[in-house]
């Protein structure tokens, strides 16, 4: 059938296209770091396994409706009746099997690679630096620099970074693509990230779990600097930036869009992370509306009712930075 | 509730819904009087438990929700087109692809199949109706009403704006304090008790119902995927009726199961939700895949490669379902183990869906293979569907999903999965068996030309958002910025999406075309089919088989055109025992639809007014006395002459 090479070449054209017109690389395959390495070569991998069975399928199926069609056979001729075949269907049972396997002790493999601190920097002291997320922000805290950042964080090159992700509301799914895969934020408990960044250079990070209005413009930028100039950056902010004060906080959560804000102490001496004894269900909420509200359930939840009306005035979308 | 709150206001589009909602409805009224057709739809269909006339009102439905799933599809293509488009601001776009994901899933693909489900498998297994033809009814009352519901959100009250997943803290009434998720949480849970009950109906008229020399393993494969389907719908949707009913608790009585504070948990809330979730994509692929079998079966004039394999591949696909919902959520932070072992058994899907492929594609050799509309669609699944299912490989390896997750490739996947999978099934089957239920067929060229605008649209559409996925889009943003280049792509995607729409008009215009223009007098069996029900009149008589066929092999209609052996006994007609219409379903779906809309706004009095309606309804039922009624040897006889030209 005509119609259908036509189909395959218009399929086969429009892909070779989309992969060239590409100036530069899919951000997943262009990675900056060795999770995303591990990563991206794990994608690049099940890719021509997977063109493989595509085209052992494809064959077989252009095989079939070019040789057997309606129009090629005599008009008489009766097909067969066929129960099956015990060789084929092993043969087509066990190969995927083989496949499967051989792909699972690659992705099992990979996936503990990538929850631990990278290969070869499990001798540094990592960097940690608490990710939180709000409605549509993310606040980054460095406990021992002692420094607090909302919408951007800059980290040093050839350093394992350990990000403690929750969440200030709903869930939110902290993703640098070019450093690695992304992890969950969720209010009642930390999860944690390891991510090295081994080139120097201005990374996109958002949140990819769907949270409400704001969610398109919750994106940050992840600045990786050399160890020297990250440290003049905390030195900066920490002799230039304000201290970051109860109340500060408090407005800047319940602010939609702040833009990028920098401060000299962190939020978390007053507001803890729910890890350790401050981990678990019963914690999870607004903790600054907790600390000053101790009514009862129901006071609570006409408080964060008030809260919502309070969001939805403010209409305007625009972007934070 | 304050009144300016009760209908949606302030966006054009929306009065514009309004208006031609009112038109509409006015058009439908007015034309049913003036016709004088209220009887006609009162005694003919409202109140009818006949399972093909059921199945018809299943697959109606399920159209005109592709039609509105379709508009909000291509609204929020039209939206991402090009870059900072302010066409829909973020709340319309956040509904917009909530109510696309629960329509197309929950109120296009569900019931479309159920319908294939409800005209078919009795044909198929030589019964004349399912088990319990009254529940039928109760099912498809429950599900339409469910439908209903959710539809009139978007002008009364507004949508739910959580995603299809709802997925808490942000389905909380905290985040989201309109009354949109309560819609989702009481339309869903009424369509889906509609569900369950199917489920029970259709394993009891299989196991118990089937003609004599009908083993199992002489079923069609249809039928068999239709049992099949029927047992995960019994184990999964239990889960489902649960999470949502402590969503409603959440939402309508302010406890705390899935809320931020006072010990709920969030993440509670997704596994329940993918623990239903999963199986339910098996439940709404399975039939598909039956549907495939026989359509391939038919058309390569040859007998299913394979039979027994794949039956079994379709249990362990059953299984194997039940094990892999953590994958929708690798990133939650349950560690390595855990993963790695979701990651292993949602690769081992692959391995029984791999052997189907290869079943079918054996089929088809040494066939003579005519490239009928029924059969295009199964040729097209073929190729494209294995793209879905070996970019759903490389999804399950979680290491990659990180990268994955949220993004535009995750949703190019399941599309290519969905619509080859599911949609192309069912259009396979309404063309394939289209004839059986309105005596003419669908007009080939129009049927054709459609199929060809679906395929290239689908695949221009879609094979776009794999790369847009990788490049970092992530799904569910209203909008994106020029600077992030992902604009060209979205706009080659919005383009396919078009064409794909105009394949969609082009083939419900077919309905009309062929309506008008098709030859009626084809015979029972115009495809020269291999099962059952094509040894039937078309269109089928209300008691589906004069003599009950005596089943000798697979493939009982073709075994007996073949051999030249007849299919029922000899003898004379005997007696057809037949249940009574009954307006009792669709009542109680109109009382269980004011019972979840009073829910929707807390409005109790009235609720619980509603409520004792719904208790006094399953009284009557439990006290009632129907025997059903009796059709004559003499009746039958007559119309058996009429449809056939001769007697049997």
């Amino acid at each position: 059938m005509k119609k259908k090479r036509w189909l395959f070449s218009l399929i086969f054209i429009s892909i070779v296209m989309l992969l060239s017109g590409c100036d530069t690389k899919l951000m997943v395959l262009d990675p900056k770091g060795p999770v995303a390495k591990t990563q991206s070569n794990t994608i690049i991998f099940s890719i021509l396994m997977m063109a493989l069975v595509l085209i052992v399928v494809y064959i077989l199926y252009i095989f079939m409706l070019t040789k057997y069609r309606a129009s090629k056979t005599p008009d008489d001729y009766e097909p067969p009746h066929m129960e099956g075949s015990k060789w084929l269907e092993f043969i087509w049972t066990a190969i995927p099997i083989i496949i499967v396997a051989i792909l699972s002790v690659v992705t099992v493999r990979t996936t503990y690679a990538v929850e631990k601190v990278p290969a070869g920097y499990e001798d540094q002291k990592p960097l940690v630096i608490y990710a939180a997320s709000s409605n549509w922000k993310w606040h980054f805290s460095y406990p021992e620099e002692g420094i607090e950042t909302v919408n951007y964080v800059n980290i040093p090159t050839h350093r394992p970074v350990e990000f403690r992700l929750y969440s200030y509301g709903p869930i939110s799914s902290f993703w640098v693509p070019q450093l690695g895969g992304q992890k969950y934020a969720m209010s009642d408990m930390i999860t944690k990230l390891n991510l090295v960044a081994e080139h120097e250079g201005s990374y996109m990070g958002k949140n990819s779990n769907f949270s409400g209005k704001g969610f398109a413009q919750m994106e940050f930028e992840v600045l990786a600097q050399s160890p020297a100039d990250y440290t003049k950056w905390v030195k900066e902010v920490q002799q230039t930036a304000p201290k970051l004060t109860e109340q500060e906080f408090n407005t800047v959560l319940h602010t939609d869009f702040v833009g990028r804000k920098s401060y000299s102490s962190t939020h978390l001496g007053f507001a803890p992370a729910p890890e350790g004894d401050m981990a678990g269900h019963h914690h999870g909420g607004d903790s600054s509306e907790k600390s000053k509200e101790s009514g009862t359930d129901s006071e609570d939840h006409m408080q964060d009712m008030g809260d919502m009306k309070d969001m939805n005035d403010h209409s305007s979308m625009e972007h934070g930075h | 509730m304050k009144w300016d709150e009760f209908f949606v206001t302030g966006e054009p589009m929306i009065y514009a819904a309004d208006v031609s909602i009112v038109l509409v409805s006015l058009a439908i009224v007015i034309g049913l009087t003036y016709f004088k057709k209220w009887g006609y739809l009162w005694r003919e269909w409202l109140t009818t438990v006949d399972h093909k006339k059921i199945g018809i009102m299943y697959i109606l439905s399920a159209l005109i929700m592709l039609f509105r799933g379709g508009v909000d599809a291509l609204l929020m293509r039209a939206q991402l087109a090009v870059p900072d488009n302010k066409i829909l601001d973020a709340q319309h776009y956040n509904e917009i692809f909530t109510t696309h994901g629960v329509i197309m899933i929950l109120f296009m693909a569900m019931p479309f199949v159920i319908g294939m489900m409800n005209v078919v498998v009795p044909l198929q297994i030589g019964a004349r109706d399912v088990a319990f033809p009254r529940l039928n009814a109760v099912s498809f009352w429950m599900f339409f009403m469910g439908a209903m519901l959710f539809n009139i959100s978007f002008v009364i009250g507004g949508s739910p704006d959580a995603g299809w997943s709802a997925y808490f803290p942000l389905a909380s009434l905290e985040f989201s304090p309109t009354v949109g998720n309560n819609y989702y949480s009481l339309a869903l849970q009424i369509s889906g008790i509609g569900t369950l009950m199917t489920g029970v109906n259709f394993i009891v008229t299989i196991l118990k119902m089937r003609a004599p020399g009908m083993k199992l393993m002489r079923m069609p494969m249809f039928t068999w995927s239709v049992l099949i389907t029927n047992v995960i719908i019994l184990f999964a949707f239990p889960v489902l009726t649960v999470a949502l009913a402590l969503m409603m608790f959440d939402r309508v009585f302010g406890s705390q199961f899935f809320t931020m504070a006072n010990g709920g948990m969030d993440m509670l809330w997704a596994n329940l939700f993918w623990v239903w979730g999963h199986p339910e994509v098996y439940i709404v692929i399975l039939p598909a895949f039956g549907i495939f079998s026989d359509v391939i079966s038919t058309f390569s004039k040859k007998n299913l490669y394979g039979y027994k394999s794949m039956v079994i591949s379709m249990v362990a696909i059953s299984v194997l379902s039940f094990l892999v919902w953590a994958h929708h959520f690798y990133t939650m932070g349950q560690g390595a183990m855990v993963n790695g072992f979701f990651s292993i058994t949602t690769m081992a899907i692959a391995v029984p869906t791999g052997v189907k492929i290869f079943n079918w594609l054996f089929t088809l050799r040494k066939g003579k293979i005519s490239f009928t509309s029924p059969m295009m669609y199964a040729m097209g699944f073929i190729p494209i569907f294995t793209i879905g299912g070996v970019t759903g490989v490389m999804l399950a390896m979680a290491s990659a999903d990180y990268q994955y997750h949220n993004t535009m490739f995750l949703v190019a996947h399941f599309h290519y999965v969905l619509i080859p999978g599911t949609v192309f099934g069912v259009l396979a089957g309404m063309h394939y068996w289209f004839p059986k239920m309105f005596g003419f067929r669908l007009n080939e060229r129009l049927a054709k030309t459609a199929f060809w605008l679906i395929i290239v649209g689908f695949n221009v559409a879609f094979m776009p958002l794999f790369f847009l996925g990788l490049n970092g889009m992530t799904r569910r943003m209203y909008t994106y910025s020029a600077n992030t280049g992902f604009g060209p792509l979205n706009m080659i995607a919005t383009i396919g999406a078009l064409v794909l729409a105009i394949g969609f008009v082009v083939l419900c215009y077919n309905f009309f075309y062929s309506f008008r223009h098709s030859p009626r007098n084809e015979g029972g069996d115009p495809w020269d089919a291999r099962t059952l029900e094509w040894s039937t009149p078309s269109p089928v008589p209300v008691y589906n088989f004069a003599k009950v066929p005596v089943v000798k092999d697979e493939d009982a209609f073709w075994h007996a055109k073949k051999h030249n052996v007849p299919l029922y006994e000899e003898g004379p007609y005997e007696e057809i025992h037949m249940p009574n219409n009954s307006g009792q379903p669709f009542i109680l779906g109109v009382i269980m639809f004011f019972l979840g809309f009073f829910l929707v706004f807390s409005w109790f009095i009235p609720a619980i007014i509603a409520g004792i309606g719904v208790v006094v309804m399953l009284a009557v039922r439990s006290f009632e006395r129907d025997h059903g009624y009796h059709i004559s040897p003499k009746e039958i006889a007559a119309t058996e002459q009429k449809l056939r030209g001769d007697t049997v």
